[in-house]
């Protein structure tokens, strides 16, 4: 049985902690809504790019003469995983969700017989992925000096698998990264980025419906567009990412609130009964010494 | 035949302006061309220049640095790597653009020792940026 003292002090303790998650669930409330709001200004930009390459996919993609970015190199020997995972931890299972989607692709390519090659974007899933893998490592772009995420930072990451693939590094990229549903289901999630797959238009804007003049040609436009293809998808990748683990720090900050808060209730009725229990003893003590005279 | 035609022109981190207009000029890889409604759907890529969007209430100008742009009958989308209005385009926006082409193009002289078509592309950008300096008289 504790003391009254130290009881006390856990109460105090538990409150000031209570106070910081709060706190945190607060910022990553007001960062969240910042998040959101960058992934909807990107999303027009990302589905007309996808509109138009799909349309540009669809007519070049069967000649021989294709752009290895969209056609592939012809194998699948070597893959590239391009883990995104936040900076910082406290964001309940974010990280880890990425991670085992991560470590489960690799297990599976392995039994296959494919080489993995990982590059990870954001300190949390290096370090999730270092402890078995660390010999697969080829790379790490470290964000946490990065404030607001920009297209120049996807364009950095882009350049680095781009470098790779024109090297002949690997012949199949495929970013792990968290889609973002709402605040309480985010969505791991697997996307091949090289060879290139484009999701085909929707029925109604049908891109192969309009017949469409290139200038300069189909092949250049589509050289040129590819790579920026590239930079686009890891750049909605990233926004998904950082708005998903502010969604995640929100929830997992309100759980953490409301389960301090259940326990100073428990506490403070440990305390209070141990409080009682106290004075009744010297109340006890009082009267039978009293009776004993 | 409609006389305006929808107008977007976003990038990837904003979509910056989306409106009627009359026409737009557009700096096109292989030439600059003027959009107006019932235009041949056309896709061409941009390069860095100053696409001029005059609407019913007077014209917009923006400075483009590269992407493409999408033409149809009935609209015309531009989807610029930056564009930034060009109002607010000031020296330091500027210079920083050039130094990126600068730094594009060295490093293409580095690893396309011996292959003319990305150098030349990559001088070309940087012509076409300091040209665009001139162009806004900045």
């Amino acid at each position: 049985m504790p003391s009254l003292k130290d009881l006390k002090l856990r109460i105090e303790s538990v409150k000031s902690t209570r106070k910081i998650t709060k706190a945190m669930q607060m910022v990553a409330a007001a960062k969240l809504r910042r998040a959101q709001e960058a992934a909807e200004e990107a999303r027009p930009y990302a589905e007309r790019f996808n509109a138009v390459m799909a349309g540009l996919a669809a007519s070049v993609g069967g000649s021989d003469s294709a752009p290895k970015l969209l056609s592939g190199t012809g194998k699948d020997d070597v893959h590239l995983l391009v883990v995104m995972t936040a900076e910082r931890g406290l964001c309940g299972g974010f990280n880890s969700n990425i991670a085992r989607l991560a470590r489960q692709k690799i297990e599976e390519l392995k039994t296959k017989g494919k080489t993995v090659k990982i590059l990870t974007v954001g300190k949390k899933g290096r370090d999730a992925l270092k402890r078995d893998h660390a010999s697969l490592f080829v790379g790490h772009v470290d964000l946490s000096e990065v404030k607001r995420l920009g297209y120049a930072d996807a364009q950095g990451i882009a350049r680095k698998i781009l470098d790779r693939f024109d090297a002949g590094e690997f012949d199949v990229a495929t970013i792990f990264y968290s889609k973002f549903v709402n605040v309480v289901t985010q969505i791991p999630t697997a996307q091949q980025v090289i060879p290139a797959a484009f999701e085909a238009a929707d029925g109604e804007e049908a891109g192969a419906s309009t017949l469409y003049d290139y200038e300069p040609g189909e092949e250049e436009i589509l050289a040129d567009l590819l790579p920026r293809g590239v930079a686009t998808q890891v750049f909605s990748a990233l926004l998904e990412n950082g708005a998903s683990e502010q969604g995640a720090r929100m929830s997992a900050m309100d759980n953490a609130t409301r389960n301090a808060g259940e326990m100073i209730d428990k506490l403070t009725i440990q305390y209070n009964r141990s409080r009682q229990a106290v004075i009744t003893n010297e109340l006890i003590e009082i009267i039978s010494g009293a009776e004993a005279l | 035949m409609a006389d305006t035609m929808q107008f977007d022109l976003v990038s990837p981190e904003r979509s910056l302006a989306s409106f009627q207009v009359n026409a737009v000029q557009i700096p096109g890889a292989d030439g600059d061309m003027t959009a107006m409604p019932g235009h041949t759907p056309v896709i061409t890529t941009l390069r860095p220049g100053v696409l001029k969007a005059e609407g019913p209430d007077g014209a917009k100008e923006y400075v483009v640095s590269g992407g493409f742009a999408e033409i149809n009958a009935t609209g015309l989308s531009v989807l610029a790597e930056k564009a930034i209005p060009l109002n607010e385009m000031t020296r330091a926006h500027l210079d920083e653009l050039i130094a990126d082409a600068r730094a594009k193009h060295e490093s293409a002289k580095e690893t396309f020792k011996n292959e003319p078509g990305p150098v030349d592309d990559a001088a070309k950008l940087l012509a076409d940026m300091v040209a665009l300096g001139d162009h806004i008289a900045l």
